[in-house]
């Protein structure tokens, strides 16, 4: 029996009576989800609603010299059939780049190609039909005459000057490249004992939402407005999308997100067939429909990863790292993703290599180049388990190599807990960080004497296990400076409304979004306890831009960190407007009393003043009663951005133990450990879901995911026979600790959670099959995904 | 290519339906779009995700795999139908209670895929149940939240029925 009872409250300064902080109250919006009665973007039907089925690039490119639609036009139940040219008379190109990323270099891409198809999928043509049986019917029938031109696919010759440049118009396949520099890495090179290169690989991979991508245009001429039913993580950065190239004033545009049946990063870009499908709803001013099939997700849904990571690490005899060295290069398709460019991962890697520790001597290039296969960009925990894999793997080859202990390695070299603020290797800014007690809880939750007791007496017999560590920092709760300042309107901030019915419950109207998460959750536990009532007294409205504060949503682990706080605050200012009413109707002073479990009560006794009914039945229905003078504002809103740190970083560590048969190559997962500090603790239970969600999905990187791809450029897997994901019965049990370090930028003090375990686990994984290995002399494996094949290959065996 | 309909006759969720439907079109696809019974779900459309599981005549079926023009005469369940019977009423609460679901969109067919082993009996163990829903894709979760709500089913309903 496992059912995680509510844990006590583990917070003071915000241990309100009744506070839901810290309590693992269940989520508000679940009933629905398991009674098949949600509303998933792909369940949505309206009135003369069409669908729209794609034509897709065969090639990984090839020049598009005709497209003959006659036959298709002729098809049963088509509407319309339209090219790429003649979409785009409706929007307009868009170009993937962010200023702050200085030199990121892209190329114009439409919603559907035009004279050109760049990678095997992009869509050519759309055909618009009653059905999509029918759409796709009539795809069948349209004729286009390809031309096939050389696919650039290797990243490692994409900068070669005898290799096609994909877009003649920039130059080279080079879209970005960072080289950074700190401390002295020459000298600290010099003066290690021991220096250990390598070169880490990282398979591309994708999300791979249960729901596939999904969007629901409706373009009513006569209110000359725009209803997107989207499977989004940014309604409000989609709205401003939708107009600008649409030609559109935003406030024509409704983005409505309901349930998403997972995102994950893979559901917060622009999709060119989603903009196909806006644009295709604005041309025939009727509803149109698109539901991305399996393969059209495994084609088009933005790949991540695909780094290949020359790295260096030197180490003197007693562990003290002296220096690291990266270089760095990915290939991230024919387009830089539009809006938040495919440059972004490549960049944290190049910030989050040397992850926590002092060593400050760090030399790093990164490199992103152009090639003809799906794009790339931003998935879960963005750079995060690439730069974390090698700066962890590093550090167990080189404690390896010196004879340490991995733990005791990393104890040496973590910056101390007291040393905060400080900055890591690549100069971002910690503010506060608990590293070593993180490791210290870690080393008791998992009794790791006792393991390498048990691991070295398995080893006489035969049986090769390995335990592997990862520590780690995580971005959450990001300022401006991630997007903002780059130019790309995308808000930092976000904010909250809430309001008295005249009932005396609240509705909370929340910027962030659901995805699964618990963020609906959450927000109704900050205003239920900064406002005064129960949970079921809070109405939360998300995922709605005509009925919303403009805000950010759900992305980089900042729904509960930045929303959560503007609701509290909020719920703090409603209570101050429904006391002051109360002090009006009672002669009391406001500051005298306070709300509790949906009752103004006296401050310090506690004692029943007045219902919150009743309060609002005065102020709605009796407002001639109060005193002259006197309005009831029962609305307040509020916002919050991060200002004192461009991030709230969190850290944490996790471990792997694990068998690796070394006949067949197959790993087991016997155990999985984590603990994480991401501030105050809202939910405990939430928190543990996401940390243990993420480290299936870090795992599914470490032994299972892979875009696989041949070197004409097809992808070889696109679909979930072939390409793998995590199953129940290869998981093993995940235990969560926690150390709790509130950022003082937010009175909450609450950091994100959502990446932290998919950031660490690869890592980790990776560690403990080399630990298992080691003993049989294998060559140390770094190249992600670990198959049994490559296991069975680094034995000698095959 | 479509134009060959059938006429089928069946009981879904208890209600007994006439329709006329294409040949090619799959089950999951005519309990959505033709009944609207939104709860079943379309994965991955070649039966490895378990999104779209449904009962046929008593036995677990992936919608996807099987054709509606298949099920003329048959007895078949959604998710819907076995909430509203209070079936799973428990299993649910479970689910609610250990939040063994986080965007929901496999909990159906997981749901489904859970009630047939605890329909058997006995405490199964963690491995077991991982063994059962192996075949239904979280890609939320990290199943763990899962079996533990279902091992707590089964434990409950076992010591029940003592």
């Amino acid at each position: 029996m496992k059912i995680v009872e509510d844990s006590p409250p583990i917070l003071t300064a915000l241990d309100r009576p009744n506070s839901y902080i810290g309590r693992s109250v269940p989520r508000p919006n679940l009933a629905r989800l398991m009674q098949g009665r949600a509303q998933y973007v792909s369940d949505v039907v309206l009135p003369r609603m069409a669908h729209v089925a794609f034509v897709r690039s065969p090639h990984a490119h090839a020049a598009i010299d005709s497209i003959d639609v006659s036959a298709a036009k002729q098809a049963p139940g088509v509407i319309a059939v339209v090219t790429g040219a003649e979409l785009a008379k409706v929007i307009t190109p868009w170009v993937g780049v962010l200023t702050h990323l200085k030199g990121l270099k892209s190329a114009p891409q439409n919603a559907l190609a035009i004279d050109r198809a760049c990678w095997a999928g992009e869509a050519v043509c759309a055909v618009v039909a009653r059905s999509r049986a029918e759409a796709e019917d009539a795809c069948e029938r349209v004729l286009v005459d390809y031309r096939e031109l050389p696919a650039v696919t290797d990243p490692e010759t994409a900068l070669d000057p005898g290799t096609p440049v994909i877009h003649p118009s920039i130059g080279d396949n080079l879209c970005f490249e960072r080289v950074h520099s700190a401390g002295d890495p020459d000298k600290g090179f010099a003066e290690a004992d021991a220096v250990v290169e390598t070169t880490f690989l990282f398979g591309r991979h994708t999300g791979v939402t249960n729901e596939p991508r999904a969007i629901v245009a409706d373009w009513n001429p006569g209110d000359a407005r725009l209803t997107v039913y989207q499977g989004t993580q940014a309604p409000h950065m989609m709205q401003n999308l939708f107009a600008k190239h649409l030609g559109l004033e935003e406030q024509q545009i409704r983005v409505v997100t309901k349930d998403v049946g997972g995102s994950f990063g893979i559901k917060v870009h622009t999709y060119a067939d989603e903009m196909a499908t806006v644009a295709l709803a604005k041309l025939l001013k009727r509803p149109v429909k698109f539901v991305a099939d399996r393969i059209e997700s495994f084609v088009t849904d933005i790949h991540a990863r695909d780094h290949r990571v020359t790295a260096k690490i030197g180490v003197k005899n007693d562990g003290t790292i002296t220096a690291w060295e990266i270089d760095d290069l990915t290939g991230i398709g024919p387009y830089s993703v539009y809006p938040r460019t495919s440059g972004i991962e490549a960049n944290q890697v190049v910030n989050l290599t040397g992850g926590p520790y002092t060593c400050g001597n760090y030399r790093a290039r990164a490199r992103v180049v152009f090639q003809n296969k799906n794009v790339m960009c931003q998935y879960r925990a963005v750079g995060h388990p690439i730069a974390t894999a090698v700066t962890e793997g590093l550090i167990e080859l080189a404690a390896a190599k010196i004879g340490m202990d991995p733990l005791a390695i990393r104890r040496r070299n973590l910056i101390a807990d007291d040393a905060h603020p400080s900055q890591g290797p690549s100069g971002i800014k910690f503010e506060a960080l608990s590293n070593h007690a993180a490791l210290a809880h870690l080393d008791s939750m998992m009794n790791y004497a006792g393991l390498r007791a048990e691991q070295a007496q398995l080893r006489k017999q035969g049986i090769y296990r390995g335990i592997g560590f990862a520590s780690f920092v995580e971005v959450t709760n990001p300022s401006a400076a991630f997007y903002g300042v780059g130019g790309a309107r995308i808000s930092a901030q976000d904010g909250a409304t809430v309001r008295l019915d005249s009932t005396g419950a609240i509705y909370c109207h929340t910027g962030v979004s659901e995805q699964g998460q618990g963020a609906e959750a959450v927000i109704a536990q900050c205003v239920a306890t900064s406002f005064g009532v129960s949970m079921d007294r809070v109405r939360i409205v998300m995922g709605d831009t005509d009925n919303t504060p403009y805000g950010g949503g759900t992305w980089a682990s900042r729904a509960a960190g930045i929303g959560g706080e503007a609701a509290w605050q909020a719920g703090k200012a409603l209570r101050q407007n429904v006391l002051a009413v109360a002090g009006s109707i009672l002669q009391a002073k406001p500051e005298t009393m306070d709300i509790r479990n949906g009752v103004v009560v006296d401050h310090d006794s506690g004692k029943e003043r007045i219902g919150l009914d009743e309060v609002a039945r005065i102020c709605y229905f009796r407002p001639d009663t109060l005193p002259a003078g006197v309005q009831a504002e029962l609305i307040a809103t509020r916002h919050y951005v991060p200002r004192a740190w461009a991030f709230a970083f969190t850290n944490g560590i996790q471990a792997s133990y694990l068998e690796v048969n070394t006949d067949s190559g197959f790993v087991k997962l016997l155990k999985h450990w984590c603990v994480e500090d991401c501030g105050t603790v809202i939910n405990p239970q939430l928190v543990d879901e996401q940390v243990r969600g993420g480290v299936v999905q870090g795992i599914g990187a470490a032994l299972f995911e892979q875009c696989l791809y041949d070197e004409r450029g097809q992808m070889l897997n696109g679909n979930m026979a072939d390409y793998l994901v995590p199953m129940a019965v290869e998981m093993p049990d995940i235990e969560v600790g926690h150390v709790v370090t509130p950022t003082a930028d937010s009175e909450l003090g609450a950091k994100g959670a959502g990446e932290a375990g998919t950031a660490g686990a690869p890592g980790c994984v990776m560690n403990a099959i080399n630990d298992a290995l080691r003993p049989m002399g294998a060559a140390p494996l770094t190249d992600m995904p670990f198959t049994p094949d490559k296991i069975l290959r680094a034995l000698g065996k095959v | 290519m479509s134009g060959h309909d059938c006429d089928i006759t069946l009981t879904v969720n208890g209600e007994r339906v006439t329709e006329r439907v294409d040949a090619r079109q799959t089950l999951v696809d005519f309990l959505r779009d033709d009944l609207i019974l939104t709860g079943s779900h379309v994965g991955c459309e070649h039966g490895v995700c378990g999104a779209c599981t449904v009962r046929v005549d008593g036995v677990l079926v992936r919608g996807c795999l099987m054709l509606a023009a298949q099920c003329d005469g048959a007895h078949v369940e959604t998710i819907e139908g076995v909430s509203d019977l209070g079936e799973i009423a428990d299993l649910q609460a479970a689910f609610e209670k250990r939040n063994a679901l986080q965007c929901g969109f496999c909990t159906p067919g997981m749901l489904l895929t859970a009630q047939e082993l605890l329909a058997r009996g006995g405490v199964p163990s963690r491995e077991t149940i991982r063994e059962q829903i192996s075949g239904n894709y979280c890609r939320c979760t990290g199943y763990q939240a899962i079996v533990d709500a279902i091992e707590s089913v089964a434990q409950t309903r076992a010591g029940a029925k003592r």
